[in-house]
């Protein structure tokens, strides 16, 4: 019985920390004090809840519980005082305002905003900002972020502690970055988004090669920025990307567990829902104005595989079209790469072959063995083995993998 | 994990008695609530069973049999797709669930029932076949 109500004060917790430390943050001006202040009342709640039952209310418990607990040590602590003062409080008057500010229901979607923005503040290394939005924003213990990353809990509670000191100590405000530095810092919200997706949709830790409730918890986290920031494209962006992506989970391996390559999967296995959501957001994005940013233009190419009913109907053209422009949003190499496979499918190996042609010119992507693995490939569609040999010799000499060495080196015998 | 809630036919629901405006805006403010949570991925209202039908399996033979059907609260009335952690989670969202009350001071119920997903299958791929993936996927190709 006690395990029960545990389990559904974790529930609760999971529903309500978001908006309880973003109303208590608004109130402290302090993300760290705000987490302390809603653990308080959880711990309080794990305490009273087993004998006298959940009450009908949990989340309005809760916020009365750590309200009064930051009323208690507003008056307590000098240090405290002195702070909520040099944000132009006046304490003995704004006691029983501070009730009523936190009471009221507006402005709570600009509270989680303002959270959100300082959960992922550059100053803040990747793990922690990961660590944080997950623990402020997405409700799960750290007990469940270590077993997400494959980390001693330990060492998720230290980060977020860190993580909070270094908050404090940057003087980072709660509010939400406005004009020139918008771009930047939603850019950074955006990346731990999509990093804790990829996370889970190819692991690059442990046993597991995906981990579906880390998928499914930055999916939940885009769709709640979705909500917050609906008029950003890129939130809707990578909404559109990652519910995409995530609609082929199920068709990612066959009956026996081997992968399965885009190309071969059983699309009748592509979760439809998903799909759709996927382009109802890629077209909310869309109709925003704007240019399109790397997140919608990825989306938009994924959009166009989850549009083909077979493989064969793939509109190739259109795929290299916005990797032309998802290179100039997104310089990177591998974006040129995937753009000369698209022209390879569209306009046939020559095309392809003549963008990797200019690439192997660039000096940074000499070592790059992709490019020689790629460009084999298309000169063995192009019927011309001899010169294909020397590519895929050069890609094994240049990969660190062991396996796609011996890969390579055997395309080459082969040919 | 997905949950799908079932939510169940009423006499008012099988006659086809719309909720008042004050329970539309309740039932509104719960789903709002669970859009804006991230947690909601469809959610329909379903007509009255006489609207409906049923075809009857037995052996080869398909028997069509027009609605109304009778066992009312067995019915459903509409449904919830849903995305949460835990059943627990689940539970305690639809503890929220802005029920119907009934005109003739009848209780009703809904029920929560798990879609089966990835965490039901078996993950039997062998070490080197999660390599492969892992490799193909920070390729980046397609």
């Amino acid at each position: 019985m006690a395990t029960d109500t545990h389990r559904a004060i974790e529930a609760v917790w999971r529903i309500e920390a978001p908006r309880l430390i973003a109303g208590l943050s608004r109130l402290v001006r302090d993300v760290g004090v705000a987490e302390e202040l809603a653990q308080d009342a959880l711990v309080a709640a794990l305490e009273q809840w087993p004998d006298g039952g959940v009450p009908s209310n949990p989340g309005a418990w809760l916020m009365t519980v750590a309200k009064r607990r930051a009323v208690d040590q507003i008056r307590r602590d000098e240090t405290f005082r002195r702070k909520v003062e040099e944000v132009g409080r006046d304490l003995a008057e704004s006691t029983p305002d501070i009730a009523a500010s936190v009471a009221e229901d507006d402005g709570i979607g600009d509270d989680r905003l303002r959270l959100v923005f300082v959960a992922c503040h550059p100053v803040l290394s990747t793990e922690a900002r990961t660590a944080l939005t997950l623990r402020l924003l997405g409700g799960l213990t750290t007990g469940e972020i270590a077993r997400a990353f494959l980390v001693p809990e330990t060492t998720v509670a230290q980060r977020i502690v860190r993580a909070k000191k270094t908050l404090a100590g940057a003087g980072v405000p709660f509010e939400v970055p406005q004009g020139a530095e918008l771009a930047a810092r939603l850019a950074s919200v955006l990346e731990v988004v999509y990093l804790i997706f990829n996370e889970g949709y190819s692991a690059t830790a442990g046993d597991d090669w995906m981990r579906p409730a880390l998928c499914e918890d930055a999916l939940r986290l885009g769709r709640v920025l979705a909500r917050l920031a609906p008029r950003e494209p890129e939130v809707h962006g990578l909404v559109a990307l990652m519910e995409i992506q995530a609609s082929r989970a199920a068709a990612r391996t066959g009956p026996a567990g081997e992968p399965i390559l885009l190309a071969d999967q059983n699309r009748a296995h592509w979760d439809q829902l998903l799909i759709r959501r996927g382009l109802a957001a890629l077209e909310w994005a869309e109709a925003l104005n704007g240019q399109p940013g790397p997140y919608v233009l990825q989306a938009a190419i994924a959009a166009c595989h989850a549009r083909a009913r077979r493989f064969t109907d793939t509109d190739w053209e259109r795929i290299a079209r916005l990797y032309e422009r998802l290179a100039e949003a997104m310089p990177s190499p591998v974006v040129e790469l995937n753009r000369a496979v698209a022209l390879s499918m569209a306009f046939g190996p020559a095309t392809g072959l003549a963008l990797l042609d200019q690439l192997m010119a660039v000096p940074a992507l000499r070592s790059y063995h992709l490019l020689p693995s790629v460009r084999g490939d298309f000169l063995v569609r192009l019927g011309r083995p001899a010169e294909a040999r020397v590519e895929f010799e050069r890609a094994a000499s240049l990969t660190r993998n062991e396996r796609e060495r011996t890969l390579l080196l055997d395309r080459a015998a082969a040919l | 994990m997905r949950f799908l809630v079932i939510t169940k036919a009423t006499a008012d629901s099988e006659a086809g008695v719309q909720p008042a405006t004050e329970e539309f805006e309740t039932a509104g403010k719960f789903i709002e609530e669970m859009v804006d949570a991230g947690v909601l991925l469809a959610a329909e209202g379903i007509t009255p069973s006489a609207q409906g039908v049923r075809i009857y399996f037995d052996g080869d033979a398909k028997t069509v049999v027009d609605g109304p059907f009778t066992e009312t609260k067995e019915l459903i009335a509409g449904f919830f797709l849903v995305e949460m952690k835990s059943i627990e989670e689940c539970v305690e969202w639809f503890k929220r669930y802005p029920a119907p009350r009934l005109s003739n001071g009848d209780s009703t119920n809904l029920e929560i029932r798990r879609v089966y997903g990835a965490e039901d299958f078996g993950d039997n791929m062998t070490a080197e076949q999660q390599q492969a993936v892992k490799e193909r996927d920070a390729k980046g190709i397609w």
